[in-house]
């Protein structure tokens, strides 16, 4: 019974998606394995690494916290969806790109979409705020100055 | 890392929850914000049988502020207190301030008020305010509802007085008047971690007289704890760096915690002081 | 040119698309394997019962495999050996103990629980005191009858003279505790059986392709023609993915049992338990000093904790060794003695982490430096300079040679960068004030790009060194370079992109670095011990000088000059001091399609070897921080770094290097810190433990570059990737010693978490005068 898969209706970078999970399985696993989507890493599934990081109704969530049950009908986006739909880099990914913000590229996903989340709620965020904001994820390569360099460079971009 | 098997049902309504928890009892869990209870059931620390999930329980996302007190539904996320804007007077500023240093954006996001209270851990921001304004929890099950308060509440790490039927739907804190005067400070190693201890005060001044005290410590035994010493130190006298050092030795002296691996008992001790003495400074200026 | 441009990273768009292929985003829809893992840190293994008909496998299903068995040739080493899985006992909380196979990991997490495991629990050892007391329990059963792996002993005849005359003789005892390099990817393997052939592919998260099917052939007996191993991206590794995993091992043979596709992807429990550890190392320096501040003597007592077992193919000697070898690091003492040992201890085994021992050496030279200072009443700067090495090519103590570099220029530049004077003064005002700043110093040298020479002179059964290249042009006139270093995450593919296209004149897009594939790619050792742009680096312009010759002749014959008149640029070949031209794709295309008239070239290919001796790099670290007396909170308030690697051949890439290094060095100074109990169960298993610093932590790195060209290196260029980490730790707590300075205590374990401030200060008042 409760291994019992059962149907999830989401809305995944604008596209509706049905899928059937467990009710135990992480909405991180389902965008992985159910949706194909594995530009959303898994680094600690505890909450604190947020390399899984994506946006549900547009606020930055860790994925690998909740469970794909209880995202039934939520609009949904990933590092996937992030560029434009002719494959025109977003400013941020365009910034990590020219501002050396990704080093082995394993939490650049999760770090993008924190920031994506961020700034399109508050596009004139000042360093601060994108500083304490960018604090909830872990990156072991780069020593976050560029990845900081990166958000400011986008932000500024964003704005213009 | 994958959570164990268990039965999900998505509540619509708060009797359905209560009546599938009153059959359940302690086999079902409640999710709200699950920002702590998935990452212990990722790690099969926590492994219900039934997740009863409360998040589209209309009603329960909401900040009631009535003439003496505020009620802070289920849903209510951390990040809404953070923003604050609802919660007249100095504890709504007091509920912004803590709330910023509940984890990190995401968490804050998603997680609740109420669920931190129910997860009672006890280095945890809103179970040291909850103890501060002597905060009463709203619990709902199939027999009606009841206001637990604070020192009944946290019995122990992770463990609450609710029984397993019962869900944490509200809780009820006092407003403070405008001649309450409150301040925060928490130690912790890294942004956004549970911290290793937490001070928080609330202190009514009168013609330059401390006329009632409340301190309260997170992290320093395994609930949120009152400071009877400090606040007896702190009562009656002129506010002021001497008056502040003095109720966080008291403070101090008074708290018997355990080491872990961030440090032995007298570390705990030694942070005490400092953070009392930082959080009565930050409520009242040098004096 | 495109060498010594900032150029954005060929790597990066598949990345920052989340088109990265990382090892688990190829696994989907594998059957997942997951370990069965001790309890218990030793003991006596009675039964393992699972449910009947379930994919579990132990030991006893993996008999006639061979154990995992490092040997290092020399007389001093205990050699032990690793079972795939653990037989008979048990050695450590977390070694794996049975796989099992399901369907999903959530599956195969449910059937771990159901195997049971019956132990008898044992005593374990788990610090190295108490593993070298008489009569402690033993891990192995080895040739020296000990818990000691390693014992060696080097001393110059003189040393002993040089303390009995010695006008000053300091002595400090510094240390580090364990510590992870917590790739922010966890380890694992796709093992993925091809019926038809009968092969296996093994796709892990590794930095050495080549060594892991090596090691993994070796032990399953089978030939290496039998198992491809592909590194896809690989989400940093820092030494941790290194050596070889266990786990791979298994993985490879449940794939040709199984004949299936099935994977193990570590989770980050795991990854804390089972992944190689790190840095556990206590060391007790004696130096003596003439009375004019001049270091004649050095006596080393270096021990560190290797944990149960030895990592393939370096050794658990590979820590210790390393500290006795360069231990006099930048300084040009004459006279030197050390021991050094290895102690199997009931723990997580040690690999090398990013700096290897050289963390803990430079913080080990550098507190000795500051103490001595403090001991000769002499300005810790000016002590500095009376003992750094000047005189090139300089030969250390123990046989090292070191090239041309820039210590003492480095170390005058810090002071500079960071106005030293007017520090001294703002820490005099805070000090009245109650607040406590201070500045440390790091000076060093990183020896990088070493060779075969060297590693030979480790006696390893396995002599690392060389880098293999491929590099052919195909008829488009696009190349294919292929390496057997194995990047990830550092970018060498773009750099050595940038110097493949300078010398064959065409645009970066033109190149295709192909790594991390054993079927494709030549041998090599991997990417460790900053070695990548010096070894690949040389290896790939070798192979590019001999690519153009091929194209320059090709092209002669083509424009009817000759060879040696043909210049290589902006993708044409053309005539010097001429317009005559032909484009490079034409020449690529009549090479292969037109070989009547390529002019005997047979074909656009090359393949080459290079072997360097290795090169040293150098730099001086400036931390400026504040403590916080009440907390003892520590916050850097400045890091400046005053780096010579040489030429850059991407400064942008290099100062990530830096960036990254010096934040993974101010972690393992301030915040990491792997406990375990006396039991032998490690505490500190998850992120609430172990902390990582995130941005709120971390200082701005502020750069500067010196470039010595040492003949040492064939592109000029020195290696750049571990320096960060091994200098920051002791500029860290040469600072925090230094703002402390009022109690006169002294900082010297590292991580100086704010607990270990506050007790060593606790109950202890300031002095103002207090001249330390």
């Amino acid at each position: 019974m409760s291994s019992q898969e059962r149907p999830v209706t989401l809305e995944v970078n604008g596209d509706p998606v049905r899928v059937f999970v467990e009710a135990r399985k992480t909405l991180a696993d389902t965008l992985r394995e159910d949706c194909g989507l594995t530009g959303t890493h898994l680094g600690c599934e505890q909450g604190v690494c947020g390399a899984c990081t994506v946006l549900i109704d547009g606020d930055p969530v860790r994925s690998c916290l909740m469970f794909a049950v209880q995202a039934e009908g939520s609009e949904i986006r990933t590092i996937e969806g992030l560029e434009s739909a002719d494959g025109t880099l977003h400013p941020l990914q365009q910034s990590f790109w020219d501002h050396h913000g990704l080093q082995c590229g394993f939490c650049t996903p999760g770090f993008l979409m924190l920031a994506a989340g961020v700034l399109e709620k508050d596009p004139n965020a000042d360093e601060e705020t994108l500083r304490e904001a960018l604090s909830s994820n872990l990156c072991r390569c780069t020593g976050y100055q560029n990845i900081l360099k990166s958000v400011l460079a986008a932000a500024e971009k964003l704005r213009s | 890392m994958k959570p164990a098997s268990f039965d999900y049902v998505s509540a619509s309504s708060i009797d359905q929850a209560v009546s599938v928890l009153s059959e359940l009892g302690d086999e079902a869990k409640v999710i709200a914000g699950g920002q702590s209870l998935v990452a212990m059931m990722n790690f099969r620390l926590a492994r219900p049988a039934t997740l009863v999930d409360i998040n589209r329980v209309p009603g329960l996302d909401v900040i009631d502020v009535g003439a003496d007190s505020v009620a802070v539904g289920a849903l209510v996320r951390h990040r809404r207190l953070e923003l604050g804007g609802e919660v007249p007077g100095p504890l709504g500023d007091l509920l912004a301030e803590a709330g910023h240093h509940v984890g990190h954006l995401p968490i804050r996001t998603r997680g609740t008020f109420c669920g931190s209270i129910a997860h009672a851990d006890p280095a945890s921001e809103w179970c040291v305010l909850a103890a501060l304004l002597d905060a009463r929890m709203e619990a709902t099950s199939t027999r009606g509802t009841r206001l637990i308060p604070a020192e009944e509440f946290f019995v122990t790490v992770f463990t609450t007085a609710l029984e397993p039927d019962e869900i944490l739907t509200a809780v009820h804190l006092p407003l403070l008047s405008e001649n309450h005067h409150v301040g925060f400070a928490e130690f912790s190693r890294r942004a956004g971690d549970f911290a290793i201890v937490m001070a928080m005060t609330a202190i009514e001044v009168a013609d330059g007289r401390i006329t009632d005290a409340r301190v309260a410590l997170g992290g320093v035994a395994a609930q949120p704890t009152r400071s009877s010493a400090a606040e007896a130190v702190l009562v009656g006298r002129a506010p002021g760096a001497e008056t502040f050092a003095d109720a966080a030795s008291a403070a101090a002296e008074n708290v018997t915690p355990h080491g872990d691996v961030h440090g032995p008992a007298e570390y705990r001790v030694d942070l005490v002081r400092a953070m009392v003495r930082r959080s009565l400074t930050r409520a009242l200026g040098e004096g | 040119m495109l060498v010594g441009s900032a150029v954005p990273r060929t790597e990066d768009p598949p990345l920052i698309r989340g088109r990265g292929s990382f090892v688990a985003d190829r696994a989907t829809g594998a059957w997942a394997v997951r370990f069965v893992r001790s309890p218990v840190a030793s003991g006596v293994i009675r039964s393992i019962e699972f449910p009947d008909g379930a994919l579990v496998f132990t030991a006893a299903d993996l008999e006639g495999l061979g154990d995992i068995r490092p040997m290092l040739h020399r007389g001093d080493y205990a050699p032990v050996a690793q079972p795939l899985l653990a037989r008979d006992r048990v050695r450590f909380a977390g070694e794996p103990l049975a796989a099992v196979v399901a369907r999903t990991a959530y599956e195969a997490e449910d059937l771990a629980e159901q195997v049971y495991v019956d132990i008898d629990v044992e005593d374990c050892v788990v610090d190295v005191v108490s593993a070298m007391a008489d009569g402690a329990p033993k891990v192995h059963e080895t040739d020296l009858g000990t818990n000691i792996a390693v014992d060696a002993r080097v001393a110059t005849p003189g040393v002993a003279e040089a303390f009995t005359s010695a006008a000053h003789v300091v002595e400090v005892q510094v240390g580090s505790d364990r510590q992870s390099a917590f790739p922010l990817e966890t380890r694992g393997g796709l093992a993925e059986f091809d019926p038809r052939t009968g092969r296996v592919r093994l796709t892990t998260s590794t930095q050495a392709a080549h060594v892991v099917r090596t090691a993994i052939c070796d032990v399953l007996g089978i030939p290496e023609r039998d198992l491809q191993v592909i590194a896809p991206d690989v989400g940093g590794g820092f030494g941790q993915k290194y050596c070889l995993a266990r786990e791979d091992a298994v993985v490879t043979w449940l794939a040709r049992r199984l004949e299936r596709r099935v994977a193990w992807i570590e989770d980050r429990l795991e990854n804390f338990t089972s992944a190689f550890h790190s840095r556990e190392h206590q060391y007790t320096l004696r130096a003596a000093f003439s009375a004019d501040g001049i270091m004649q003597a050095l006596d080393a007592d270096i021990i560190c904790n290797v944990g149960a077992y030895s990592c393939y193919p370096v050794t658990c000697a590979v820590e210790p060794l390393m500290a006795m070898a360069e231990m006099p690091g930048p300084y040009a003492v004459r006279e030197y003695a050390a021991r050094a040992r290895a102690v199997l201890t009931n723990l997580c085994p040690i690999a090398p982490y990013r700096g290897v021992s050289r963390p803990v050496i430079t913080l080990a030279l550098e507190r000795l430096m500051d103490t001595a200072a403090r001991q000769l009443g002499v300005d810790p700067v000016e002590l500095r300079l009376r003992n750094l090495i000047d005189d090139f090519p300089h030969t250390s103590p123990t046989g090292l040679v070191y090239d041309e570099a820039s210590y003492r220029e480095a170390l005058r530049s810090a002071v500079e960068a960071v106005d030293l004077p007017s520090l001294r003064q703002r820490q005099a005002e805070l000090r009245e004030r109650g607040r406590f700043i201070g500045v440390g110093f790091s000076t060093f040298s990183e020896r990088t790009g070493y060779g075969t020479s060297a590693f030979a002179a480790r006696m390893m059964d396995v002599t690392l060194g060389y880098e293999d290249v491929e590099l052919a042009m195909d008829p488009s006139g696009n190349v294919e370079l292929r390496i057997g270093a194995s990047p990830h995450g550092q970018g060498l593919a773009t750099a050595l992109g940038q110097i493949v296209a300078d010398r064959l004149g065409i645009e970066l897009a033109a190149v295709r670095v192909n790594h991390g594939d054993t079927d494709r790619d030549p041998f090599g050792w991997g990417s460790f011990a900053s070695r990548g742009m010096v070894i690949a680096g040389g290896a790939a312009s070798l192979a590019a000088d001999m690519l153009a010759e091929q194209v320059s002749r090709v092209a002669a014959e083509m424009l009817e000059a000759v060879p040696e008149d043909i210049v290589l640029a902006d993708g044409a070949a053309t005539v010097a001091g001429t317009t005559v031209s032909v484009l490079i794709s034409e020449v690529a295309r009549t090479a292969s399609h037109r070989r009547d008239l390529a002019g005997g070239v047979q074909g656009l290919a090359v393949r080459t070897t290079y072997d360097p001796a290795g090169t040293f790099s150098n730099a001086c670290h400036v931390a400026v921080v504040e403590v916080d007396p009440d907390t003892g909170a520590v916050t850097i308030e400045r890091f400046v770094v005053v780096e010579d690697a040489g030429l850059l051949v991407n400064p942008m890439i290099v100062d990530g290097q830096i960036h990254g290094g010096v934040c993974q060095g101010i972690a393992n100074a301030l915040y990491e810190s792997l406990q375990y109990d006396d039991d032998g169960n490690l505490v500190t298993a998850s992120l609430l433990d172990y902390l990582p610093p995130t941005i709120a932590e971390l200082p701005h790195v502020e750069i500067h570059h010196l470039v010595t060209i040492s003949d040492a290196t064939l592109t000029g260029a020195k290696g750049v990737g571990e320096g960060g980490t091994i200098g920051a730790p002791a500029a860290v707590l040469n600072a925090i010693s230094d703002a402390l300075s009022p109690w006169g205590v002294d900082v010297n374990q590292m991580p100086a978490t704010p607990s270990r401030i506050r007790s060593l200060i606790r109950g202890r008042h300031p002095e103002r005068n207090n001249t330390r």
